[in-house]
C-alpha cells in the first residue's frame, strides 16, 4: 500500500533531499521499517532504543496525532499521509 | 547574533504580557537557510502551564506544513518565564538538544515578565548543552505603517532609549504601547 510520508528538512540528508517519500504498511510501525529499508537511518532518528517514538517526535497520520490513535500500532490504509515533525516544549522547569 | 524588527520584537513581548502568569511561546520564520527572522507566529500552549509550554499539536501541524510549503524555517523558537530570568532553564536545555536532532539549530529567544514594568527580552544558542548569550540587535522595520506611524516623530531615540535601559530590556518607551 502506498503511504505518502512527510520528512522534516532536517530527515532529508536521507532521502537525497525529498520533502515527501512512498512507503508502505498497514500499520505506522510497519510504514517505519519499510522507510528504514529504503532510506537507512532514519528509523533510529523516530523511535527510541526501547522501541516507541522518541518524545521529540510528532507523529500524524493524515492530521490526527498518533498518540492519540494508538501511536506505532496505528492502523494506516491506501493514500493515507503520515507526517513527521519535531515537538517543541520547554519551560521554567 | 540575532538580528529582529522591532515589530517583531514588540510582538513578542506583546504576546509575552498577554498569556501572564502563563508561559507564551512562538516562532519566528524566515526562508530556510538564511538565518533571517522575520514573520512572527504566535503558538497556543498546550500546556497552559506557568512553568511550562508545548506548541499544541495540531496548530503546529499545520504551521509548519505552511512553513516547509514555503521554503521556510523556524528561525527563533521564542517563550516566556513569568516568575523566573530569561534564561534557558535545565528543561530548555535538555529540550534544546532534543530538537537538535530534528530542527535547524534555532536561534531561543526568552522573555521575561518577572517584572510588571520592564520585559527581560534575550538570545540564545544552546549547543551540546551549552548555553551562549547572544547579542540582539534591533533594528527599523518600515513594513508596518502603523508601527512607523506609533514611533515615527522620533524612531532613532527610541532605539538607544531602548538599548540603554539595560542590556537588552525593553524600557519603558519600549513597552508605552504596548
Amino acid at each position: 500500500m502506498a503511504i505518502e510520508v512527510r520528512i522534516p528538512t532536517i530527515l532529508r540528508s536521507y532521502t537525497g533531499g525529498a520533502k515527501s517519500v512512498e512507503a508502505s504498511g498497514s500499520s505506522l510501525s510497519e510504514v517505519i521499517t519499510d522507510l528504514d529499508a529504503r532510506h537507512p537511518g532514519l528509523r533510529g532518528r523516530l523511535i527510541t532504543d526501547d522501541g516507541g517514538l522518541h518524545r521529540f517526535v510528532n507523529v500524524y497520520v493524515n492530521d490526527e496525532d498518533v498518540r492519540f490513535t494508538g501511536a506505532l500500532a496505528t492502523s494506516l490504509a491506501d493514500g493515507d499521509s503520515v507526517t513527521i515533525l519535531p515537538a517543541v516544549a520547554g519551560g521554567a522547569r | 547574533m540575532l538580528r529582529l524588527g522591532r515589530s517583531v520584537r514588540d510582538a513578542i513581548v506583546e504576546h509575552a504580557r498577554r498569556d501572564h502568569p502563563d508561559e507564551a511561546c512562538g516562532i519566528v520564520a524566515g526562508p530556510a537557510g538564511s538565518d533571517t527572522a522575520v514573520r512572527f507566529i504566535a503558538m497556543l500552549n498546550a500546556e497552559r502551564s506557568m512553568t511550562g509550554y508545548r506548541f499544541e499539536g495540531d496548530e503546529w501541524r499545520r504551521v509548519y506544513l505552511e512553513l516547509d510549503d514555503r521554503d521556510e524555517e523556524p528561525v527563533v523558537i521564542y517563550h516566556s518565564h513569568t516568575a523566573t530570568e530569561a534564561f534557558p532553564s535545565r528543561t530548555d536545555v535538555n529540550r534544546a538538544a532534543e530538537y537538535a536532532t530534528m530542527l535547524p539549530d534555532p536561534h531561543y529567544v526568552l522573555v521575561s515578565t518577572r517584572a510588571p514594568e520592564t520585559t527581560e527580552f534575550r538570545s540564545f544558542r544552546i549547543v551540546d548543552g551549552v548555553v551562549t548569550e547572544e547579542p540582539v540587535e534591533i533594528v527599523d522595520d518600515d513594513t508596518d505603517p502603523v508601527q512607523s506611524y506609533k514611533f515615527g516623530h522620533t524612531p532613532t531615540s527610541v532605539v538607544y532609549d531602548c538599548s540603554a535601559g539595560a542590556t537588552g530590556a525593553a524600557g519603558p518607551a519600549g513597552s508605552a504601547d504596548a
